[in-house]
């Protein structure tokens, strides 16, 4: 007979699903095994604490997004709630679904929170945040705890014109908590076809000051910090220290070398774009020192790709060569995703890859990059383990 | 064997402001001779006597020719040569 109340659909339904203990989930949990942990409460119980390593899923919305949150129907799935009832229910609709390895946690989460189990809570966005960050949140690969993670991220942005300027913009946008800004000049006119950062009204003011402006009325939640020096061998390793990724959008060879050093001494991860006339290349460069810290895969660094800066006679010729100003908006935000990705831990870095773009062409291409076992600077016997200032030559700014 | 040279912008000042070249060799090294002769004081600028100079790389395809074979790097029909100097705008 159909059950009829629902003390009668509940013992129905508990015979139909396979319960699993809160002692045996805590074993599965300390020795890694491979399941998928989905939390079907409302998102407010989420918010207050989870299990870890538990995706949200809440009831209401089981039917509409389980197939996409969870594709492969074989796959090993544990289902809990607070006390074991919406779970056991969830696990029902999810059979019906095709899932064929689903259980349901008995009792829930709060006995598991009592029993003194680990948790997790997740990061505690404000209503505003929520709502600046929204298109971010409903992105599983950013969601509460990539925002979370990329509002406590320090990103150092090297230079703050044709490059930086977008970079910047995006990645304060993006909610990146600490923008550190390096750069020495001052907001020149002829800076405004690229710098999109800046503006007619700030011309003549310090860069760093202009940027922050700038970056503070698009996104009050990011601390800028100006840092109004250039970049050279007894500032490099006190400003690299304070952050996690640098993006390097400086305009010069010497620095650019500077730079890459730093970042094979200090494990740093370096975003490096570049641009000339209508050419603009981009890649990454995370060293093993760094690496090992973010546990994501190294890479050569820029002197594997270019062991040594070309001399000033044969660089080239800087003051005349003019650039696209738009060109600065393609390699600029291609620096930002590649930070953001770095930041969220998700996607494929541009790690032994080149990218070059042809903005006459309309043509992107991809080079191999490949660690040079002969690197000065980062292969197995380094040649170069002190800064180099080089000479200095022109800079378009 | 004819193959495209792609050359860079700083570079295009000798080849009239072509982006791309044809030059005839069965070799890298081979090839860079022949588009001296065609667009002279180029190979200057991509060779030292070391080699390939060490702020420049050129490409079979998408691999370095330092990780192939060199100047030796033997090329096949329908293989495409880049030339990508460093550059450093920001």
């Amino acid at each position: 007979m159909a059950p009829t109340t629902y003390t009668d659909l509940i013992a129905s339904v508990r015979k139909e699903v396979k319960e699993v203990s809160l002692e045996e989930l805590k074993r599965r949990l300390d020795s890694k095994e491979p399941y998928v942990l989905v939390d079907v409460r409302e998102k407010e119980e989420y918010r207050a604490g989870y299990i870890p390593g538990a995706l949200s899923l809440p009831r209401g919305f089981l039917e509409l997004q389980v197939e996409q949150r969870l594709p492969d129907k074989t796959a090993k799935v544990v289902l809990y709630c607070a006390g074991g009832t919406r779970s056991a229910l969830a696990a029902k609709t999810l059979a019906e679904l095709g899932y064929t390895n689903v259980e349901t946690a008995n009792p829930g989460f709060v006995r598991w929170k009592d029993l003194g189990f680990p948790m997790d809570t997740p990061p505690q966005l404000t209503e505003a945040q929520r709502d600046r960050y929204s298109r971010h949140l409903l992105l599983p690969e950013v969601g509460d705890v990539g925002q979370s993670k990329l509002l406590k991220s320090k990103v150092l942005l090297l230079g703050a014109g044709g490059l930086g300027s977008p970079a910047a913009l995006y990645l304060a946008a993006a909610g990146v908590g600490t923008l550190g800004i390096a750069d020495a000049d001052v907001v020149d006119a002829s800076n405004l076809q690229r710098q999109i950062m800046h503006a007619t009204s700030r011309v003549g003011m310090a860069k760093v000051e202009s940027a922050a402006k700038a970056l503070q009325d698009l996104n009050p939640d990011v601390k800028v910090i100006g840092h109004e020096e250039r970049v050279n061998s007894s500032n490099v390793a006190r400003l690299f220290n304070e952050y996690d990724v640098i993006v390097d959008g400086t305009d010069n060879f010497p620095t650019r070398y500077l730079v890459n050093d730093a970042s094979v001494f200090l494990g740093k991860p370096v975003v490096h774009g570049s641009i000339f006339r209508f050419d603009g290349q981009c890649t990454t460069f995370v060293p093993e020192s760094a690496a090992k810290k973010l546990g994501i895969a190294s890479g050569p660094c820029y002197r594997c790709l270019y062991p040594e800066p070309p001399p000033p006679h044969l660089a080239p010729s800087c003051q005349e060569a003019g650039v696209l100003g738009i060109l600065c908006g393609i390699i600029g935000t291609l620096q930002a995703t590649e930070a953001i990705k770095i930041l969220l831990g998700k996607g494929d870095l541009l790690v032994g890859r080149l990218l070059t773009y042809d903005s006459l062409k309309m043509k992107f291409r991809e080079l191999k990059l490949r660690k040079d076992p002969e690197c000065p600077v980062c292969g197995p016997k380094p040649t170069i383990t002190t800064y180099i200032d080089y000479e200095g030559f022109c800079a378009i700014g | 064997m004819s193959t495209i040279v792609r050359i860079p912008a700083p570079l295009r000042p000798l080849t009239g402001g072509k982006d791309e070249v044809s030059a005839d060799g069965g070799t890298v090294g081979a090839v860079i001779e022949d588009l001296e002769t065609r667009h002279p004081g180029i190979k200057d600028r991509l060779l030292d006597a070391k080699g390939v100079r060490r702020f420049i790389n050129i490409y079979v395809g998408e691999e370095d020719v330092r990780f192939l074979n060199g100047l030796g790097t033997e090329l096949k029909g329908g293989d495409q040569i880049s030339i990508v100097p460093a550059i450093a705008g920001g």
